[in-house]
């Protein structure tokens, strides 16, 4: 018995409110992507229409991939993301073993000093972060921003972590331990397998404020030979205003990693918000 | 008996091991520089380069002096509009957004959900500059939607004009983020229990009435939440502003918040030089706003949602 049956006439509105607020989400980057394969007559003359025979332009791409070191920008990203994310999950997840599984004194307190770094943003401490930087030389370097990332994810990471180790089964830690086994085996080999479920929501969490960050680029590795995709694109804009293929085509190309990114993820991201949300 | 004891001695050793990379990475790149940060706003160097303890004197400068304090209090003021407009706006949205997409056995809510979270995942900087386009008048996207549905006279160049720059810059970052509240809630949703529904059908509660007397209630403590995360990103905020507005936060400051006055204070702009000192005074001044704000939450909030959880 189903005593709450919806009529069809509020299904209907129900869809209606979430079709409009999906057109409202994706028209602006449907217009981008769209514009971006078009001339310049094109774009101005009919912005809202897909790219025709006649409208169809390479143009934009041209120029970008010319002028700007996209490639390199990609990759400068790329390996600061993916190096980050490697340390934050490597010691983010020891870090939330050791607070889940062992009792000692300092156990709470040292989880409430982590947790600040939860709620307080690390751009605060900006200042004295390129004092330090200046000092040691590590300006314009990629370990510049991967030390500065690391820093900024492993909270987050600890207490996500933290939260899905304590739902692996003790029993099976003490059998190990008994079959004599070291408490680093233990880590490597059975609780860590056994969390990569929340690990891969953690890597996804922490790669997008990563992948889009334009504040620590901008102030820790301006220079050109480790600039990331971000700032790069920021700066071509900034220097190719008026020219509006090169400018579309900048920002596609900058909107189709992350979109592929995620439509690959979205499933996981989504369930790790949920798991994390319901707690 | 040793021998436990032994083997408990060295289990302290993994502890160590396990916790210290995490720890030092910490400390020494967002603690560490955080209190040099806070230490360095009761500085301040002279003519001779000189620094010199100046207690709270940069405070002072700050608050009072008119050629800081005009910029100061017009930056701290556009913050909380900023934030008041996504409190209003962006929270309600994510929140009508969630209470539909749980409407159990809703046919295609995952296509719903993945295309509303889109662009929560864009940069800043593709945001604030494809909404430049696309609100730019030399485009003319924005007029001749606007012309279809017979509104063109509503169009003006919101991001260029001082009245409305600061709410279209705010709304533009609302359709950005309103994704996060929306799953935030959306989870939330889902969470609560079946038995209380049921108990809510069984007394004749059913649709709307249903979702304001039961589920708002019990997702209070996840509102409280998305409240205080949208207040930390808000006073945080800089790149969108950075990126659609430039480092001034044009039209004559009317979008400049406190992340746009720190950038310029501690980087200088056009003919002024950076100033390290009165920079690190507004980072201070952000992160006390920032701690008010999570201890609020924290102490008046949280404290008497307690009872509402599960």
């Amino acid at each position: 018995m189903r005593p709450a049956r919806s009529s069809p006439a509020r299904t209907g509105l129900v869809h209606l409110a979430l079709i409009v607020w999906t057109i409202v989400a994706l028209s602006p980057v449907i217009l981008i992507l769209m514009n971006s394969f078009k001339s310049r007559a094109g774009i101005f003359r009919e912005p809202l229409m897909p790219p025709t025979g006649s409208t169809f332009s390479m143009i934009g791409y041209q120029t970008v991939l010319g002028e700007g070191h996209f490639i390199r920008y990609f990759g400068n990203s790329l390996i600061v993301t993916l190096v980050s994310i490697f340390f934050v999950l490597l010691f983010g997840a020891m870090a939330a073993f050791a607070l889940s599984e062992y009792r000692f004194r300092l156990n709470t307190a040292l989880g409430l000093f982590l947790a600040l770094g939860i709620m307080i943003p690390i751009r605060l401490g900006t200042i004295g972060i390129l004092q330090m930087m200046a000092a040691s030389g590590l300006v314009d370097t990629h370990l510049a921003l991967i030390l500065v990332y690391t820093a900024q994810g492993i909270p987050l990471a600890v207490f996500i972590l933290a939260e899905f180790m304590q739902q692996v089964s003790a029993d099976l830690k003490n059998a190990a331990r008994i079959d004599g086994l070291s408490e680093y085996t233990i880590f490597f080999r059975l609780v860590l397998p056994l969390v990569r479920p929340a690990m891969a929501t953690v890597a996804v969490f922490t790669m997008i404020p990563i992948w889009n960050d334009l504040w620590f680029p901008l102030i820790l590795a301006p220079g050109e030979s480790t600039r990331t995709v971000t700032l790069g694109a920021q700066l071509f804009l900034g220097q190719f205003v008026t020219n509006w293929n090169a400018v579309l085509s900048a920002l596609s190309l900058a909107i189709l990693p992350v979109l592929i990114l995620y439509f690959i993820f979205s499933r996981q991201l989504i369930r790790g918000i949920t798991a994390g949300a319901v707690k | 008996m040793s021998d436990i004891q032994v083997a408990r001695r060295q289990r302290r050793w993994h502890i160590a091991v396990f916790l210290l990379p995490a720890l030092i990475v910490y400390t020494a790149i967002m603690i560490v520089p955080l209190a040099q940060t806070l230490n360095l706003s009761l500085f301040h160097n002279d003519a001779q380069n000189a620094v010199h303890f100046v207690g709270i004197e940069n405070f002072r400068t700050l608050f009072v002096e008119p050629r800081w304090a005009a910029q100061f209090w017009n930056a701290l003021r556009n913050n909380f509009v900023f934030f008041l407009i996504h409190m209003v706006v962006q929270n309600p949205i994510g929140i009508a957004l969630a209470a539909l997409l749980s409407i159990p056995r809703l046919p295609g809510r995952a296509f719903y959900r993945t295309a509303f979270f889109v662009p929560t995942m864009l940069s800043f900087v593709i945001v604030g500059f494809a909404w430049k386009l696309i609100l730019s008048p030399i485009w003319g996207v924005t007029p001749s939607i606007l012309g279809a549905v017979h509104l063109k006279w509503l169009f003006a160049p919101w991001l260029g004009k001082e009245s409305s720059a600061l709410i279209t810059v705010a709304l533009i970052s609302v359709w950005q983020f309103v994704g996060i509240p929306m799953m935030l809630i959306y989870a939330a949703l889902l969470g609560i229990p079946d038995e209380v529904i049921e108990a809510a059908e069984m007394d004749g509660v059913v649709g709307p009435s249903q979702f304001w007397k039961i589920k708002l209630p019990l997702i209070l403590p996840t509102i409280g939440i998305v409240s205080v995360l949208t207040f930390v990103g808000n006073f945080n905020a800089f790149d969108l502003i950075y990126s659609a507005q430039g480092a001034l936060a044009g039209p004559n400051f009317s979008t400049d918040i406190l992340g746009t006055f720190l950038y310029r204070t501690f980087f200088g702009f056009q003919l002024q030089l950076g100033d390290h000192y009165m920079g690190a005074t507004i980072a201070t001044v952000m992160f006390f706003i920032i701690l008010a704000g999570v201890c609020a939450y924290l102490f008046l909030i949280q404290k008497r949602m307690r009872r509402y959880q599960f």
